[in-house]
């Protein structure tokens, strides 16, 4: 990992100016080091030699001046790195955003369908506290590695100056740093990727058995895994312990190395200063100065991991940012109204579609035709491509192979591409298996698809779908909040609110997928009854189980979908 | 092992006993150190080796400023010869020490976390799994604030006290030098060291409230983006809702940004104070050497000493700002740690696995909480020897309750619950799931192979009964085509396997425990239905010979069961075969899909 990514640079202003900031107040407080030192040397060896304080009032006020101007540079550095980390932050934050809400496909990853990206979680977490990461790779590493570069260059100028001899032996031992640091790194790291396997099945033993507990305690195990957890985590003590005193070796060399080069100055000084050769307000400058050269080095040594979460939560922001993926591509742009196709008929040919990173297709030869008005059930195994079929039909993917043509009534057959995506969805009402329910108020959840609808429509939409009852018993109504992912409802109610927003939505073409699959049969019953009523007067395809009812009750056509690869869909 | 049996078992009834009253109202971050206490000894090494790295750090320039001092008057050079030593020592001694420090400090801490993993998990194993582990969230978290305690061993409690003894020790050395700047340095010390962190900890505690808030709010909308973008674009609304995320992203950037002014002004203050001590230290030291009551040798020591003094601050500002945090750890933890038992010890033993396998209950009534509802109302129920019965009814009727009573999770609050007559809360839970077992809600996959997976129930089991319960689980094809078979590891959380796989291998591993009573809670939660109805229809052929309990809220197969009890708000308000319940008035008729 990079201790500065030029992605980041290139990001923002802010980081630009972050970075400008960071290297002029480095270069103050360089300058006031040097001051600091100078001035600490001409008191202490003038008031040595018998100079009152008449004489060196000047230097010892400017040193209280040094003081303010440290204190007063420091305080804004750091607010300005923090200004600048938040800026940073959103930028890169809304850049992900509108990579995952942009093109109008859904964001796959969660699916299986493409291993490397993050899950939806991650993502969230990446955005929020992995980022927020940043503020201390701003505040602390980036002035550091800046001060860094040009503390050990000015100390060894003005040391060079005052005295070669300490000049060749700071010289000498300061590169000697970053080269033992990134030797004994590379161990480390080989050594640390070989251990990681072991560490991190250790560290995760605990976490599987808390999680397992209830089914180590049906089956008389649970005091059993008392005694293993103590043996893992011996296991882990021991390895992490083997790691750490290879990975600490690094902090050592640096210390080691810092002290020991200021020992031997000091020690080198003392006796030339001893035989005459040297003055004592040199020898003092040489030794105030000495340590500086090494401080910011341990510093950013010392900031380097903490820091670099930072750096590898923008890594990965870069790397979503970067990941190729299927845009909707060329497609038509939206008129802003529903096309009429959808009101009327749909046909299928030879579909298929198999989705990035999977040997099997998903659907494979496809024929179907859905005449406007028509209920059509789609049934067959597990893994036959239902919820696929939907899915194309909501635009959402688009097919490999094959064509989905749409004929508005009184027109001709043309291919669905030629139909802007967000006007044809303005046709279309889907309730999924699992609707998602917003953490805003119900009323909001159920104009979800019509923005604009007033609150008689959205309760009258929701008396068709069997919701009122349970809305109106809310502590606020309509106007109740539904917490985290509608976290105050049940799957049942969860259901009939998407119910609800497909009667808003008054849309010609109706796709349903398992409405009843998850539910508890009380709600099973209400939901079934509301999507009778949603069905009256429009074209519908529908994933179902209990076919019974789809066909007695909707009177569906039934289709039948075999497992992809095996042969063309049967209509009966 | 087995000499060490003894302790252990003295050990797991200390973890698991009632913990008093004024234990419980101290401050989290005293009891979590206090779980160090056994490894004191090692802690207090790391401290006095982080004190002598640190003070190695301050020593070197006190003795070299000493000896040039010293060599600025030309003495002859035997004067310098132990300081001459000293430094070089001191040079070599710092890192030392400071390598030595971090060893032993993470050795003993995670000796330390050894143990309290081992506690927590004994007072987790004594109170009742089920409510607390509904959300993978809240167990992952419970595991990373039992990881909290190496952070506040390592990087919360050894800085301070290094801190304290070096700094203490630098005050003690500079006061003989010079009084007044001793209690200058001590001053400066203080300021720096404890005041400054206190103080931006406690000014950064508002912000941070306000971020936390902000931040909420921004991951809410972008979960709600995320994991609803379907919906989100089949109802043409992803415009609307990435504009919501935005704002959230934008309030929460106009806050960092107000408050950053705020959260530098740590960083000021220490430049500011350091920098002023080591003024003070040169003022008075000029004018004591004026004066006569300082010696000119001992002004280049007390400023240079002064100068280095505030390293032995500087890791403190970081320890201020981490302690909030692992104060909610330590008191989230000491939430588990401090609950209290959800079984009573009981004292009889000697429960007949070979006895008669029915159950019967009468007038059961459990609560989660004192003057709360009651979750199940006076509940009666039998399960002759032999028979399956089923328990269904809404969500929340109390259906999971009841397995949790049976499987000994929990006491109940009154009636009685008897195996072959005898009453299983008078003895104790491992003898009971001798006999009454099966598969718990959401059955847990460990990381692990299949075969260990299995084993878990019977250690004793050998290939072929591994391959029976698997056959009579009807999951013996699949695993027989898995190129690694019963050596194929299932990953964290059993991904690899699907959902129907994953509750076949729960059922064949309760097959192979072989007990009389089988309790099966929810076995199809989560199935897709063509799964759903294959699992029932393999759970119910497997279960004929056992007194069987199957606790379920989907009515489908039920026609193969011997009896159906319905339960609605804890009470039993239907009992009858399926024909005899679909012929009847009630929840159950109304509800079936059959018949919708």
């Amino acid at each position: 990992m990079k201790p500065l990514d030029p992605r980041l640079v290139r990001t923002a202003d802010a980081v630009r100016a972050h970075l400008a900031v960071s290297v002029l107040s480095g270069v103050a407080v360089t300058g006031l080091i040097l001051a600091q030192a100078w001035l600490l040397a001409h008191v202490i060896s003038q008031a040595f030699a018998g100079a009152g304080f008449d004489a060196l009032g000047w230097a010892v006020a400017s040193v209280a001046g040094i003081a303010l101007a440290r204190a007063l540079l420091s305080y804004l550095a750091e607010a300005s790195a923090l200004h600048s980390a938040a800026r940073t932050k959103s930028i890169l934050r809304r850049r992900l955003i509108g990579r995952v809400t942009g093109d109008g496909t859904v964001w796959t990853a969660g699916r299986g369908a493409d291993g490397d990206a993050p899950r939806a979680g991650e993502l969230v977490t990446l955005a929020t506290r992995g980022l927020d990461a940043l503020d201390d790779y701003f505040a602390r590493y980036l002035p550091q590695l800046v001060l860094a570069a040009i503390v050990p260059v000015a100390v060894l100028v003005v040391v060079f100056w005052a005295d070669w001899i300490s000049g060749i032996v700071i010289l000498v031992t300061v590169p000697l740093i970053p080269v033992f640091m990134a030797l004994i790194g590379m161990h480390t790291q080989s050594r640390t990727e070989r251990q990681w396997r072991l560490l991190s099945r250790l560290g995760g033993h605990f976490l599987d058995v808390v999680e397992g507990l209830p089914t180590l305690a049906v089956f008389r195990r649970a005091k059993a895994q008392a005694a293993l957890i103590r043996q893992v985590g011996e296991e882990h003590r021991k390895a992490t312990m083997g790691t750490l005193r290879v990975a600490f070796l690094s902090a050592f060399a640096l210390e080691l190395l810092a002290t020991l080069a200021v020992a031997l100055v000091a020690v080198e000084v003392g006796l030339r200063l001893l035989g005459g050769y040297m003055d004592y307000q040199t020898a003092l400058l040489v030794l105030i100065l000495a340590p500086e050269a090494y401080l910011p080095l341990r510093e950013v040594g010392a900031r380097f991991h903490a820091s670099m979460e930072g750096v590898a939560a923008a890594d990965q922001v870069f790397a979503e940012l970067e990941r190729p993926r299927s845009g909707s591509g060329d497609a038509p742009a939206p008129s802003g109204g529903r096309a009429p196709a959808a009101s009327g008929d749909l046909r299928l040919s030879g579909v298929a579609l198999t989705y990035p990173g999977r040997d099997l297709p998903a659907l494979s030869g496809v024929d179907l035709t859905v005449r406007a008005g028509e209920r059509v059930l789609l049934t067959g195994p597990s893994g036959s491509g239902k919820t696929t079929l939907l899915s194309l039909l909501l635009r959402m993917n688009t097919p490999d192979a094959g064509r989905i043509e749409v004929r508005a009534p009184g027109g001709d057959w043309a291919p669905l591409e030629s139909v802007p995506a967000d006007d044809w969805r303005l046709g279309v009402a889907w309730v999924p298996q699992h609707p998602y329910l917003f953490d805003v108020s119900v009323a909001d959840n159920i104009r979800l698809g019509a923005p604009d609808a007033s609150l008689e429509r959205v309760r009258e939409a929701a008396r068709l779908a069997e919701a009122d009852g349970f809305v109106s018993a809310l502590p606020e109504g309509y106007d109740t909040r539904l917490g985290e992912r509608g976290a105050r409802l049940s799957a049942g109610q969860r259901q009939r609110i998407a119910l609800a927003r497909a009667f808003c939505r008054d849309a010609p073409l109706v796709l349903l997928d398992e409405p009843t699959a998850h539910l508890d049969p009380e709600n099973a019953a209400a939901v079934r009854t509301a999507v009778d009523r949603l069905l009256q007067g429009r074209t519908a395809v529908i994933v179902a189980h209990d076919t019974g009812w789809a066909e007695a009750v909707l009177g569906a056509r039934v289709v039948g979908l075999p497992l992809p690869g095996r042969e063309g869909a049967l209509n009966r | 092992m087995s000499t060490t049996e003894t302790p252990r078992t003295e050990a797991c009834a200390a973890d698991t006993a009632p913990v008093p009253e004024a234990e419980r109202r101290r401050d989290p971050l005293r009891r979590m150190t206090a779980l160090a206490r056994p490894r004191a000894g090692r802690f207090a090494l790391g401290v006095l080796l982080g004190a002598a790295a640190t003070g190695a750090g301050v020593a070197l320039l006190g003795v070299a400023a000493w000896m040039l001092a010293t060599a600025a008057s030309h003495p002859a050079i035997t004067a310098l010869g132990i300081s001459v030593v000293a430094t070089r020592a001191l040079g070599v001694g710092r890192g030392v020490a400071r390598y030595l420090e971090r060893l032993v400090t993470h050795d003993a801490a995670f000796r330390t976390l050894a143990e309290v993993r081992v506690r927590v998990y004994r007072r987790l194993a004594a109170t009742e799994p089920f409510g607390r582990f509904r959300s993978g969230d809240l167990v992952s978290r419970l595991v990373n604030d039992t990881e909290a305690t190496l952070d506040l061993l390592v990087r919360g409690l050894t800085p301070p006290l290094v801190s304290l003894v070096t700094g203490g020790a630098t005050v003690l050395v500079v006061t003989a030098v010079y009084a007044p700047g001793g209690a200058l340095l001590a001053g400066g010390l203080l300021l720096a060291g404890l005041a400054v962190p206190w103080a931006a900890a406690a000014l950064g505690r508002a912000p941070g409230r306000r971020q936390a808030v902000a931040r909420g709010r921004l991951s809410t909308a972008l979960v709600d983006t995320l994991h609803g973008a379907p919906d989100l674009i089949a109802y043409g609304a992803m415009d609307r809702q990435a504009a919501r995320v935005y704002e959230a992203d934008e309030e929460l950037t106009r806050m960092a940004r107000r408050d950053a002014a705020v959260l530098g002004l740590g960083a000021g203050a220490t430049a500011l104070i350091t920098g002023l001590s080591v003024w003070g230290a040169l003022f008075l030291g000029v004018l004591a050497v004026e004066g006569g009551s300082l010696d000119a040798v001992s002004l280049a020591v007390l400023v240079l000493v002064t100068l280095a003094a505030f390293e032995i601050v500087a890791p403190l500002p970081a320890v201020a700002a981490k302690l909030g945090a692992i104060r909610e750890s330590g008191a989230r933890l000491f939430g588990v740690l401090d609950t209290p038992a959800a079984t009573a010890p009981a004292g009889r033993t000697g429960l007949d696995p070979h006895g008669d396998p029915s159950l019967r209950v009468r007038g059961l009534r459990v609560r989660y909480a004192e003057d709360g509802p009651w979750a199940l109302d006076g509940v009666d129920l039998d399960v002759p020897a032999g028979e399956t019965v089923a328990v269904v009814g809404p969500s929340g009727a109390g259906k999971s309750t009841l397995a949790s009573v049976l499987l000994r999770f929990r006491d109940p609050d009154a009636g009685r619950v008897e195996l072959g007559g005898a009453d299983i809360t008078a003895h104790p839970a491992d003898e009971v799931r001798a006999v009454v077992s099966g598969v718990p809600q959401d059955p847990h996959v460990f990381a692990s192979s299949l075969r260990e997976n299995l084993r878990l129930a019977r250690p004793e089991a050998d290939e072929d009964d591994l391959w029976e319960a698997l056959r009579r689980a009807r999951l013996a094809d699949e695993v027989e085509a898995m190129p690694e078979g019963l050596d194929t590891r299932v990953g964290t959380h059993g991904l690899g396997l699907s959902g129907g796989m994953v509750q076949r291998l729960a059922l064949a591993r309760a097959l192979l425990a072989a007990p009389r009573v089988l309790v099966l809670d929810e076995p199809t939660a989560h199935l897709d239905p063509d799964t759903r109805d294959a699992v029932v229809a393999d759970l119910l052929a497997a279960a004929e010979d056992y007194s069987t309990l199957l606790i379920t809220h989907d009515l489908t197969g039920l026609d193969r069961v011997d009896r159906i009890v319905v339960v609605r708000d804890g009470r039993v308000v239907q009992t009858g075969t399926h024909a005899e319940l679909l012929a009847a008035e009630g929840w159950y008729r109304d509800v079936h899909p059959d018949l919708a």
